[in-house]
């Protein structure tokens, strides 16, 4: 097991499959003290609601403190520390350290700098790992199993760091994918090609409608306006898919939709009442996922 | 006494290094990365100097000074066609080829204003994929691959 969690490239399918396990062992005894006298750091250098409640939710049920910050105003970062001393002097308080950072790279850099274990919480459009266990979590709970699933990824697919990062965690598990993307938001080349090299299919649509009823996983995204330099751009394509009930008539009885989340118009409230809908499991299971993830990289399982 | 049928336009140097087939607009970030300014041996240096395979190059004769490989190596990213010619009693002894090294630390900027190391005091890390249109960077910290067009040291 690595010492940190700073990218998904840095574990392996059986490191990444003994978190699956562990989270699973987590999701049925919620509340385990095993990290009492533990202190967690929480260093959030940009906002985040759900992955930093989920962070310091997970160390709570497993018996630490929880130390940080939530944004740098109140911090001497806004003084012109810089990232490096911030890291030292926290390393000499707490025992694992939990951070979200504008700057990519941010969290393997101070990893280096760190002799404790660092989990990345997302570093600017990088990286995002929890995230992407959570998903694979997720998709092995609702499907019985990871290998072989048709997974359909929707909505923003040139920058959305979620699909990249679990496109390739993925590939480890014989899928085949169908890519529903706008025009000016599909796959990079970069990704066809990983995929290429692997012997594994892609098929590319702009049709949200066209591959519904043949995939096992649809994995829903926001087309996030932050990354647009251009607001007429956003404009064009931000609403570009919305899925409602009424379009899941034909879909298989297996399959699960996926999402991040927060959500904007791109799935209706109708749907939330569908067998279909599992998204709001999903962001559940990342508490799980997160323990595991802590636990682990203490070394307690 | 014969006289060389080649006039040479750089002086020959008696003992030392010299590197020859560096692409010239690149020339003077070898001598950069090398931190030849700060070398203390009499260096000469031509540029813009014709050659039938290159078109124009760029040479650097170091005299009495002798180079790691690893060194060396460390210039592959702006002259990967350069050669190494070890100079001792006016003959080359040795003559070797740049090889690409795997990783290059604190060489070139990453091309992603994002990146870590464009904000905080970070050397650069790569790691180098050669390609068939070229060198490309791996950034070791944001992930992101820089072309080796926007390497400037």
């Amino acid at each position: 097991m690595p010492k940190s969690l700073i990218s998904i490239h840095d574990f392996s399918k059986d490191e990444m499959l003994h978190i699956l396990d562990v989270a699973s062992e987590m999701e049925k005894n919620k509340s385990q003290k095993i990290l009492e006298g533990k202190v967690v750091a929480c260093l959030f250098f940009e906002p985040s609601t759900r992955t930093r409640l989920s962070f310091e939710t997970a160390a709570n049920r497993l018996g630490a403190r929880v130390i940080g910050f939530s944004d740098v105003d109140n911090t001497s970062i806004s003084k012109g520390e810089s990232l490096k001393d911030t890291i030292k002097m926290v390393s000499n308080y707490v025992d694992i350290i939990i951070m979200r950072h504008p700057l990519e790279g941010a969290a393997r850099y101070a990893s280096e700098v760190s002799n404790l274990p660092v989990v990345n919480a997302g570093d600017g459009a990088n990286q995002h790992p929890s995230q992407t266990l959570l998903d694979m979590y997720s998709i092995r709970q609702s499907q019985g199993r990871l290998e072989g699933l048709t997974i359909n990824m929707v909505g923003d697919l040139k920058y959305g760091r979620t699909v990249h990062s679990l496109l390739q965690a993925m590939s480890h598990f014989d899928p085949s994918f169908v890519f529903t993307a706008p025009a000016e938001l599909q796959m990079p080349g970069e990704y066809k090609q990983f995929l290429a090299e692997r012997g594994i299919s892609y098929r590319e649509t702009t049709s949200l409608n066209e591959h519904l009823d043949d995939c096992d996983i649809l994995y829903m995204t926001r087309v996030q306006q932050e990354r647009f330099s251009d607001p007429m751009e956003y404009e064009k394509v931000k609403d570009v898919y919305r899925l409602d009930a009424s379009m899941l008539g034909g879909v298989r009885s297996n399959m699960k939709i996926l999402h991040p989340l927060p959500r904007i118009n791109e799935i209706a409230q109708d749907v939330d009442d569908t067998p279909y809908a599992y998204y709001f499991k999903q962001a559940e299971n990342g508490m799980y996922v997160r323990m595991a993830i802590i636990a682990c990289l203490l070394g307690y399982r | 006494m014969k006289t060389t049928a080649r006039q040479l336009i750089v002086n020959a140097i008696e003992n030392g290094t010299v590197l020859d087939h560096i692409p010239s607009e690149n020339l003077f970030k070898v001598v950069e990365i090398l931190n030849l300014a700060e070398c203390g041996h009499q260096i000469t240096i031509g540029s813009n100097l014709e050659s039938k395979s290159f078109g124009r190059k760029g040479i650097i004769k170091i005299a009495d000074r002798y180079f790691e490989n690893d060194e060396l190596n460390r210039i592959a990213l702006v002259a990967p066609q350069a050669t190494i010619n070890i100079i001792k009693d006016y003959k080359v002894v040795e003559k070797h080829k740049i090889t690409i090294p795997e990783e290059v630390v604190g060489i070139g900027k990453c091309a992603n204003p994002m990146c870590v190391t464009n904000h905080q005091k970070i050397a650069t890390r790569f790691k180098t994929i050669v390609e068939s249109d070229g060198i490309k960077l791996l950034c070791h910290y944001c992930e992101k691959t820089t072309k080796i067009i926007n390497l400037q040291p």
